[in-house]
């Protein structure tokens, strides 16, 4: 419960209408997408720009309060479950795309608008924002920029934090500070932008942003390709990057998953293909017709089973229908859904499918992987039932099997989902304790109190994930 | 108020009866967020989401929060349109939920004398007899013929009422004399000839103050070529019980319907309104512990279907000419036709057929007109925030027609046309009603 004497001050800056501490409305923002996770926050408020955050902010830091920066809660690493209470920063007054610059090529928004309204209306304009996380419809930027998120087209055109040039941030005591601007060459300095893009709102909260554009490529065209055998799709996707074509999305399909959206949209995927790649290509139509072409021979060279190319737009709506399922296919098989994103070198795809596949077997779990082959980002997920106390811990020892194996390939405990507390008791695989210590160096100086978002990203013991009560 | 005892049963009942399988294949990505009209209404509130609805109702169950004030409210404002559930990747049955926990909610709380009163009559009284249904309409025909509507509205009585129930006497439309509303055949030949024999679903609403609608959909039906059986027994489809936690009446109803249909040998049972079609459809999920019931009620839901749905399978856009003078005409989805008996195209295609007219669709046509049911009056404010919206996007396609395909949608648009000043611009009309206009003679 929040001090009358803090609930006041709070109120003072935004208003009755714009602070909520009674039951329901605190238990509406207690989680977050995170299977089993969940705690309440002491309250909730919506500032209406970047002063009252200001305002708000100093308050939280006399007081020493938890401050948790919330965007929609799409997150899967806990980010904004509010550990340790505190007070839900909303962004829903601060949802404006404040700009659209055609002769800078630039975006400037406000941390809540959602990241489809800004692709829609760029794309008007003929502009292009590439950044597309499955979750786009309702995620927010600010969420996008403090999870660095990635997307589709990710191979081809990289991840938020390669769109991000410049920041303005509330610190956490309440100084409104800008970093960047709509430059393309900008060296004043430490490179604070690219500080806080992936920060998880542990280190101050983000105000406005301006984005970097690209013009919106001619066309694009999307082919879809079938293998009896796993490392024989790994090697089409090494290949096709051999060659010197990027296309913009390389996505892939392991035989589980295949198996569950056959089961549930009934299109007629062969359930004994061992993989499917989805590749789309776009820009000008010489290029993509040309390297279509190259990767079909590719593909078809390393003894894919069908390769299909989509001649209209509804034939390519029909190819990308088992990926677009994917998700929902799993999510319902079982009531709880683990889906994580283990990242390993482009070349150690078919190595690291294979050592999930054989973790599943050793845990006897259903492991499903699907996920972005050209960027060597894997989604291993679990149906499961939280419920289930003993599968959930057989869930938890594969799952850091998985992490300990991506990280021995040379890759990384997650691509795209954050740390959160999810994955805080496995930073140090990655990191090395020097490497924590440097991190933490870094909070301690911008935020000595620890109130931005306080148990994130930084376990403070060896606690696994998971099990966390309510 | 709910007393402190009250919240105490509601919460076990919770435990009891919710279905928890569902609350948990919830997974809390918030897809769902960016459809749902009250999240958009109410500025962006997770309490009036889907999600946040759905969190709260398993916080119930859980015991994490009482059953309070707040808790009530955020249920009380959901439309129950269901737009939360084609775009849920894990599936989510959110109407079945929200139905049970209404029940509950409603069962175990006492409402005060005056609500309590209206409901027992609305619910007990009134919707589950035709005849009294046709008397109620009938007062209410008397009362716009007899001179008493004018001598009401110049007194002033209306101005008592919410804002939208005094505008949406106004916009009812002429009721049917009792004779004309009785005089009802048990079976209608086709025109030319047969190729299916379908029964034909009334509606209690839609029998007495639509009648016209209701002979406008069987000469359509006729005219594809379809013979219609019109079961005497039939009564209301109970949606109205249903959505209002009312549920053991919804399910006497669903009986005597499913035996009213069982033995007639047709091929489809048709609606015309689309909030009966998707309670009818359910009716397998209502009776579903119901051993006696089971499977004659999925027998009866294969059968359902729309209006729209029928004539446009059966070609009748093809067979027959369709024409109208030039005009804009629009279409604003039933909610639950469109997100429960999944029928948007067909309406759409049967439009764009006729001849002579121009077809614009309007920008969020699947969004909820803030109808829903009796929404309108009991949450009124809402209600014509989300109408505002809709009126909004209806104009920007200065269309002078909007159709509609449900009889709670019609009256909203209709109140929507009146509040903009509208009525001598444009017209809401069912879609039946426009088909039959346009069709060449
Ligand atoms: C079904 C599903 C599919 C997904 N697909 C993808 C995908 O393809 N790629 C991908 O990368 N991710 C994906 N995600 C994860 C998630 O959607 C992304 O991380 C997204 O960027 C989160 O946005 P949000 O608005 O929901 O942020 P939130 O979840 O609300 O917040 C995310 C983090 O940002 C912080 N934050 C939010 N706003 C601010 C601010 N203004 N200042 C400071 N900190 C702030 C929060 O504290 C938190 O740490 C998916 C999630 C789901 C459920
Ligand atoms: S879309 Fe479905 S699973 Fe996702 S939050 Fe909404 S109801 Fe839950
Ligand atoms: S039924 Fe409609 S109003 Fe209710 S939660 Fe779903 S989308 Fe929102």
């Amino acid at each position: 419960m929040l001090k009358e004497e803090i609930r006041k001050k709070l109120i003072a800056v935004v208003g009755e209408e714009n602070f909520d501490d009674s039951k329901v409305g605190r238990l509406a923002y207690s989680f977050d997408a995170t299977p089993n996770f969940q705690a309440m926050p002491d309250g909730v408020v919506s500032p209406r720009n970047t002063e009252e955050v200001s305002s708000l902010i100093k308050i939280c830091n006399e007081y020493k309060i938890p401050v948790v920066p919330r965007g929609t809660g799409t997150n899967l690493c806990g980010g904004t479950c509010p550990t340790e209470g505190g007070i839900v920063f909303l962004f829903k007054h601060m949802n404006k795309i404040l700009e659209i610059d055609e002769e800078n090529l630039t975006a400037t928004v406000q941390p809540g608008a959602i990241t489809l309204d800004l692709i829609n209306a760029v794309e008007a304009k003929g502009l292009f924002y590439p950044p597309d996380p499955g979750s786009m419809k309702s995620s927010t930027l600010g969420g996008n920029i403090n999870e660095n998120s990635g997307g589709l087209r990710g191979l081809k055109y990289g991840v938020t934090r390669d769109y991000v040039i410049a920041l303005e941030i509330v610190l956490p005591n309440g100084d409104i500070m800008r970093s960047g601007g709509k430059l393309a060459k900008d060296v004043a300095g430490y490179d604070f932008t690219r500080l806080f893009v992936g920060s998880e709102g542990t280190l101050g909260i983000i105000t406005e942003a301006t984005l970097k554009l690209v013009p919106k490529p001619e066309t694009k065209k999307t082919m879809l390709a079938l293998y009896q055998d796993l490392e024989a799709a790994a090697r089409s996707v090494s290949k096709i990057i051999a060659s010197k074509i990027i296309p913009t999305t390389l996505e892939f399909l392991d035989q589980a998953t295949i198996t569950v959206v056959e089961d549930y949209v009934k299109i007629g995927l062969p359930t004994d293909a061992k993989a499917v790649l989805l590749i789309e290509q776009d820009g000008s139509p010489e290029v993509v017709q040309k390297d279509i072409e190259k990767m079909t021979d590719i593909c078809k060279s390393e003894n894919a089973v069908s390769v299909q190319v989509a001649q209209s737009d509804e034939e390519a709506e029909q190819l990308t229908t088992a990926r677009r399922w994917a998700l929902s296919a799993l999510a319902r098989l079982k009531p709880t859904t683990i889906l994580e994103d283990a990242t390993v070198p482009r070349s150690e795809i078919a190595n690291m499918v294979k050592a999930i596949n054989e973790i599943a077997k050793k845990y006897d779990l259903n492991i499903c992987t699907f996920g972005h082959a050209g960027d060597g980002n894997l989604h291993p997920t679990v149906p499961t039932d939280a419920r289930n106390k003993e599968e959930m811990e057989r869930v938890e020892k594969a799952f850091e099997e998985i992490f300990i194996k991506a990280v021995e390939l040379g890759g990384t405990i997650t691509g795209e989902h954050g740390v959160g507390i999810m994955k805080a008791p496995y930073l140090e695989l990655k990191l090395g304790k020097e490497g924590i210590a440097a991190m933490k160096a870094v909070k301690a100086a911008l935020d000595p109190n620890n109130i931005m978002n306080p148990g994130k990203i930084f376990a403070k013991d060896s606690r696994k994930r998971v099990v966390v009560g309510k | 108020m709910t007393t402190v005892l009250e919240q105490q049963t509601i919460q076990d009942e919770f435990k009891n009866r919710m279905n928890e399988d569902e609350l948990l294949n919830c997974m809390r990505c918030g897809f769902c967020l960016p459809s749902c009209p009250t999240y958009i209404t109410s500025g962006y509130k997770e309490t009036h989401s889907p999600r946040g609805r759905i969190a709260l109702m398993k916080a119930v169950v859980d015991g994490l929060i009482e059953p309070d004030e707040d808790f009530e409210k955020s249920l009380n404002q959901c439309l129950g349109c269901r737009a939360c559930e084609p775009v849920c990747p894990s599936g989510v049955n959110y109407g079945h939920l929200l139905e049970e926990a209404r029940d509950i909610i409603n069962q175990n709380k006492k409402h005060s004398l005056p609500v309590r009163t209206v409901r027992k009559v609305v619910f007990d009284g009134l919707f589950p007899h035709p005849n009294r249904m046709r008397t109620v309409t009938g007062l209410l025909g008397f009362y716009q013929r007899s001179g008493l509507q004018k001598v009401a509205r110049a007194a002033g009585v209306m101005k008592l009422f919410p804002e939208s129930l005094a505008t949406m006497e106004r916009v009812l439309p002429k009721v049917p004399t009792m004779r004309e509303m009785k005089n009802r055949p048990e079976f209608v030949p086709s025109q030319g000839t047969t190729t299916k024999r379908v029964a034909f679903f009334t509606g209690c609403l839609m029998d007495t103050m639509f009648l016209e609608t209701n002979n406008a959909t069987m000469k359509l039906l006729q005219l594809a070529g379809c013979e219609i059986v019109i079961p005497k027994d039939q009564s209301c489809c109970g949606a109205l019980h249903g959505h209002s936690g009312e549920k053991d009446g919804s399910k006497e109803l669903a009986k005597q319907n499913i035996k009213a249909f069982e033995d007639l040998n047709v091929d489809y049972i048709i609606t015309n309104a689309g909030g009966c079609g998707a309670f009818l459809v359910d009716y397998d999920h209502l009776l579903k512990d119901d051993p006696q019931w089971k499977d004659r009620a999925v027998d009866f839901k294969n059968k359902i279907k729309d209006i729209s749905q029928i004539l446009y399978e059966a070609d009748f856009h093809k067979k027959v000419k369709l024409q109208l003078p030039y005009q804009i005409i629009t279409y604003q989805d039933s909610c639950h036709l469109r997100n429960v008996m999944k029928t948007a195209s067909a309406p759409r295609e049967l439009l764009r057929a006729i001849d002579g007219i121009d077809f614009k669709e309007m920008k969020d046509a699947d969004r909820c007109c803030g109808s829903a049911g009796i929404y309108n009056i009991v949450e009124s404010e809402m209600s014509m925030q989300i109408l505002d919206y809709k009126m909004e996007q209806t104009k920007a396609t200065h269309a002078t027609t909007v159709v509609t395909a449900n009889p709670g949608c019609l009256l909203q648009m209709k109140l929507g046309i009146e509040r903009e000043n509208l009525s001598d611009k444009m017209r809401a009309v069912h879609i039946v009603d426009v088909l039959l206009e346009a069709v060449v003679k």
